[in-house]
C-alpha cells in the first residue's frame, strides 16, 4: 500500500509541476503578446482607414505591406525614403539601413516599424519578396491592375 | 524518356508501399512468418526505386531537360554544375522527392540493420513506414509531380534564385530532412508498440539510437541553416524566429526531450506513456513544419509556393497521421503501466524537470508561431509575433533548465542527495561565476541579462567538467574509464554551454555601424578601424558584381581583409549581396556593401561581432556528442545488448 501512496504522491508532484510550468509559459505568452511583440499587418488603405477612425496612434508598431511605387525611391546618405502603395492609398516610408537585395520599385515589400505623428512611418526592417513564385501575404494589392494602368493615379 | 522512367518508378513505389503498409499486418494476424519477412524486402525495394526516380530527376537537371516543368522553372544552362544538382531540391517538387528518398532510406536502414529487433516489432515498424511513404507519394503524384512535362519545351530555363546558389543549399536541406524524417522511425516504433500494446524498457533502448541519429542531423541541419542565414542574407543575424525556423526548432526540442525521457524508460521502466507520446509528437512537429513550409500559410522567407490545394492535402494528411496516432495512443495508453518509483530529488526527477521545461518551451514556441493564424481565423486581423516574445519565453524557461542541468547528471537514480551534488560542483561553479563576473566587469558591464547569460554559460561549462571528476581516486583514471555514452553526454552538454556563451556574448557586445564611405575613407567599429581600400566591378560565371576591398586594422596593424560583393544575376534578374566575413575565435568582422549613393560614396554596414564562433563550436560539440554516444556499443543500432556492467563505476557518474 505504501507503494501505491508513493506513486500517487509522485504523480501529483509531476502533474502539479508540469501544470505550473505550463501556466507560467502561457501567462508569459499573454503578457508578452500584449506588448511590443505583436504588430498588426496593414496595407496603406487600412492605414488611412485606421487613422481616420483614430485607431492608429503615434508610437504604434505595425507591419506595412504593399508595392514600392515606381519613381518614389530617394536616398540621402544611409536613409532611404520610398512610397508604399496598394493602388488605392499610399504611405511614405523612411528607412535607415541597407535595403534587402530583392528590393525593387514596383515590387512587393513588407516593412515593420513605428507609426509617427503627422502620417510618417519609420521602418526598422524591410523584407522584400523572396522568390518568383511567392509573394508574402499582404503585399499584393486587392486590385493590382489599377497600379499598372496608364491612367492610374500614381503619387 | 528518363523522366518517364522516374515517374514510373514513383508509381511502382506507391504500389509496393501500399502492399508494405497492409500485408505485414495481415501476416502478423495469421502468424505467417514468410509474409512477415517480405516487409524487409519491400522496404529495400521502395528505397531503390525512389533512388531511381531521384537519379532521373537529377539527370534532367544536369542535362537541362527543359521539357520537364520543374527543370524549366528552376534551372538554367549557364548555372554551375553544383547548383544544377542542388537545384534538384531547391524547389517544391524536388524537395518533396528528397523527403521521400530519405523516408525510404530510413526504412531500408531498419530493414537491413534491425536484425536484433523482434520480428513482430520490426514488421510493424516497416509497415507504418510504408504507410507514411504512401501518404507522401500520393501528395507528390497528385499535386506536385516533378516529372510533369511541358507541351512545348522552352529553349532556356528560368534559373535558380541566386540566394539559393550557394553551398548552403547543398548541405542544409538534406541534413535537416535527415533529421525531420529520421524522427519518423521513432514515430513508427511508437505506433508499432501501441498496436501491440507492448511497451518495454527494451523498446526505449531500440528507439533511442534512431532518435539520436535523427537528433544529430537535426542539430547539424539547424546550425547549418543558421550559418547560411548569417553569411548569405547579410543582416548579421543567424536566427530570426521565422515560422519556418521555429518549425525546425520544435521537433528538435521534442526530440531532445525524447532522448532524455527514453533514458528514464530504459533504465527505470518509468515515464512509459510519456515517452511514447513524445515519439509521436516529435514527428508530428516534423509534419507540421512541412505543412507550414509547403502551404505558405505563414509569411516566411522559406515558403516555396502558395497553393491552397497542396496546403489542404498536407493539412488532411497531418490530421490523419497525428489524429490517428493520438487516438491509438488514447486507446492504449492505459495499458502502459508505470514502472519504477523514484523520489523527487533523483536522476529521474531531474530528467522529468528537463522534460517539463522542454515541453513548456515547445508549447510557447508553438503558440507564438501559430498565434497569427489563430487570430486571423478569429477576427481577420493580420498580425505577426516578433522576436521579443520568443526571446522572453526562451529566457524564462531555459534559465531554470540550465541551472538544473548543472546538478542533474550528478544525481543518482531513485533517490539522491542534492547536497552531495552541490558539494562536488561548488568549487567549479564558484570559479566559473568569478570568471563571468570579471569578464562582465572588464567589458564595462551591460544589461543584467548579459551577466546572467555569462554566469549560466560558464557555470554549466564548469559543472560539465566537474561532473567528470570522481569522488575518490585519480581524475585521469576515471576519465579513461568513462563510457562513450557518458562522453557523449559531457560533449553535448558542454556544447550547450558554449552555445549559450556564444549567444550571450555576440548578442550583448556586437558593434554595428551603418554609414557611407568613399575609397580611402575609414570608420571606427568598436576597437577596429574599417577602411574602404578599393571598390571595383568584377565578373563571375553567371553574374556580374561590384566588389569591395575593406581592410580592418587594430592600432595600425592589419587584422583582416574583407571582400564583400554586390552581385547582379541575369537569370532570374536579381541582386544579392555577399557579406565579407573574417571569422575569428574572438570576434567576427563582417562587412556588407549596399548601393552607391551620389558622388562615389557607398553605403556600408559593418559589424564587430564577438564570439559568434561559440554558436558553431557549440553546435559542433553537440553533434560530436551525439556521434560519440551513438558509437557506444550498448547503443549501437545493430549491436546486441551486453548484460555485463563495467566492473568499477565512478561514483556519481552512473548513467
Amino acid at each position: 500500500m505504501a507503494g501505491l501512496r508513493a506513486r500517487k504522491r509522485q504523480r501529483l508532484l509531476v502533474v502539479s509541476v508540469s501544470l505550473a510550468a505550463f501556466i507560467l509559459a502561457v501567462l508569459t505568452a499573454l503578457l508578452a503578446l500584449g506588448g511590443d511583440s505583436l504588430s498588426l499587418f496593414l496595407q496603406p488603405s487600412d492605414v488611412s482607414a485606421r487613422v481616420a477612425a483614430g485607431d492608429l496612434k503615434a508610437g504604434d508598431r505595425i507591419r506595412l505591406g504593399g508595392l514600392v511605387a515606381p519613381g518614389s525611391v530617394t536616398r540621402e546618405d544611409v536613409v532611404t525614403q520610398f512610397v508604399i502603395t496598394d493602388c488605392a492609398a499610399t504611405v511614405t516610408v523612411r528607412y535607415a539601413g541597407l535595403l534587402p537585395d530583392l528590393f525593387k520599385e514596383g515590387q512587393g515589400v513588407v516593412t515593420e516599424g513605428i507609426w509617427q505623428d503627422g502620417g510618417a512611418f519609420t521602418a526598422s526592417s524591410v523584407l522584400a519578396k523572396h522568390d518568383e513564385n511567392y509573394a508574402p501575404p499582404g503585399t499584393l494589392p486587392d486590385n493590382p491592375e489599377a497600379c499598372t494602368h496608364p491612367e492610374s493615379t500614381y503619387p | 524518356m528518363i523522366g518517364e522512367l522516374g515517374h514510373a518508378a514513383l508509381i511502382l513505389t506507391l504500389m509496393l508501399a501500399l502492399m508494405g503498409a497492409t500485408v505485414p499486418h495481415w501476416a502478423i494476424a495469421r502468424g505467417d512468418a514468410r509474409w512477415m519477412a517480405q516487409g524487409r524486402a519491400l522496404a529495400v525495394a521502395q528505397f531503390l526505386l525512389v533512388v531511381t526516380a531521384f537519379a532521373a530527376l537529377t539527370e534532367a537537371f544536369i542535362v537541362s531537360d527543359f521539357s520537364l516543368r520543374v527543370v524549366a522553372a528552376n534551372s538554367h544552362t549557364l548555372k554551375p554544375l553544383l547548383y544544377k544538382i542542388t537545384g534538384v531540391w531547391g524547389n517544391h517538387e524536388g524537395s518533396l522527392l528528397l523527403w521521400v528518398l530519405i523516408l525510404t532510406l530510413f526504412s531500408a536502414l531498419v530493414a537491413v540493420f534491425g536484425a536484433n529487433l523482434p520480428t513482430r516489432l520490426r514488421t510493424r515498424v516497416l509497415a507504418v513506414q510504408s504507410a507514411l511513404v504512401v501518404g507522401f507519394l500520393l501528395f507528390i503524384l497528385l499535386t506536385s509531380n516533378p516529372f510533369e512535362r511541358l507541351a512545348v519545351a522552352p529553349l532556356e530555363g528560368n534559373g535558380l534564385n541566386p540566394l539559393l546558389q550557394d553551398i548552403g543549399l547543398a548541405l542544409h536541406p538534406p541534413m535537416l530532412y535527415l533529421g525531420y524524417v529520421g524522427l519518423s522511425i521513432a514515430f513508427s516504433f511508437a505506433v508499432a508498440a501501441l498496436i501491440d500494446g507492448d511497451v518495454t524498457p527494451a523498446w526505449a533502448r531500440w528507439v533511442r539510437p534512431w532518435t539520436l541519429l535523427a537528433w544529430l542531423f537535426l542539430t547539424g541541419g539547424i546550425a547549418l541553416g543558421a550559418g547560411w542565414a548569417y553569411y548569405e542574407l547579410g543582416w548579421g543575424g543567424w536566427w530570426f524566429w521565422d515560422p519556418v525556423e521555429n518549425a525546425s526548432f520544435m521537433p528538435w526540442l521534442a526530440a531532445t526531450a525524447l532522448l532524455h525521457s527514453a533514458i528514464v524508460m530504459e533504465k527505470r521502466d518509468a515515464l512509459k506513456s510519456w515517452t511514447v507520446l513524445l515519439a509521436l509528437v516529435a514527428f508530428a512537429f516534423s509534419l507540421l513544419g512541412t505543412f507550414l513550409v509547403r502551404s505558405g500559410v505563414l509569411t516566411s522567407v522559406h515558403a516555396f509556393a502558395t497553393d491552397p490545394e497542396r496546403g489542404l492535402f498536407i493539412l488532411a494528411f497531418l490530421a490523419l497521421v497525428i489524429g490517428g496516432s493520438l487516438i491509438l495512443y488514447g486507446m492504449r495508453a492505459e495499458a502502459l503501466a508505470p514502472g519504477g518509483l523514484f523520489q523527487t530529488v533523483s536522476r529521474e526527477g531531474a530528467l522529468v524537470l528537463n522534460n517539463i521545461l522542454l515541453a513548456s518551451y515547445v508549447g510557447a514556441v508553438l503558440l507564438g508561431t501559430l498565434y497569427p493564424l489563430i487570430l486571423e481565423a478569429v477576427n481577420g486581423d493580420q498580425i505577426s509575433v516578433g522576436p521579443p516574445f520568443f526571446n522572453f519565453a526562451t529566457t524564462l524557461l531555459m534559465m531554470p533548465l540550465l541551472v538544473a542541468l548543472m546538478a542533474g547528471p550528478l544525481l543518482s537514480w531513485k533517490r539522491a542527495k542534492l547536497g552531495r551534488a552541490l558539494a562536488v560542483l561548488a568549487p567549479f561553479v564558484v570559479t566559473a561565476l568569478l570568471i563571468a563576473g570579471l569578464l562582465f566587469w572588464a567589458r564595462a558591464g551591460g544589461a543584467v541579462m548579459t551577466l546572467v547569460g555569462l554566469a549560466l554559460g560558464f557555470g554549466l561549462l564548469a559543472a560539465v567538467i566537474g561532473e567528470t571528476r570522481p569522488a575518490q581516486g585519480r581524475w585521469l583514471k576515471a576519465l579513461a574509464r568513462r563510457r562513450r555514452a557518458q562522453w557523449g553526454m559531457t560533449l553535448a552538454h558542454g556544447g550547450l554551454a558554449v552555445l549559450v556563451l556564444g549567444i550571450t556574448i555576440s548578442e550583448a557586445w556586437t558593434t554595428e555601424v551603418l554609414t557611407t564611405l568613399s575609397e580611402g575613407e575609414g570608420v571606427a567599429v568598436g576597437p577596429y578601424r574599417f577602411e574602404l581600400v578599393e571598390i571595383a566591378p568584377k565578373a563571375g560565371k553567371n553574374y556580374s558584381a561590384v566588389a569591395a576591398h575593406i581592410r580592418v586594422m587594430e592600432e595600425g596593424a592589419v587584422v583582416a581583409d574583407l571582400w564583400p560583393e554586390d552581385r547582379s544575376y541575369a537569370n532570374p534578374v536579381t541582386q544579392t549581396s555577399e557579406a565579407g566575413i573574417a571569422a575569428r575565435a574572438q570576434s567576427d568582422l563582417y562587412a556588407v556593401i549596399g548601393e552607391q549613393v551620389a558622388d562615389g560614396r557607398w553605403s556600408v554596414r559593418l559589424y564587430n561581432k564577438p564570439f559568434v564562433a561559440g554558436l558553431w563550436w557549440g553546435a559542433a560539440l553537440m553533434v560530436l556528442g551525439g556521434l560519440v554516444s551513438l558509437s557506444d556499443r550498448r547503443l549501437r543500432v545493430a549491436a546486441p545488448a551486453r548484460p555485463k556492467k563495467p566492473a568499477a563505476q565512478p561514483q556519481g557518474a552512473v548513467s
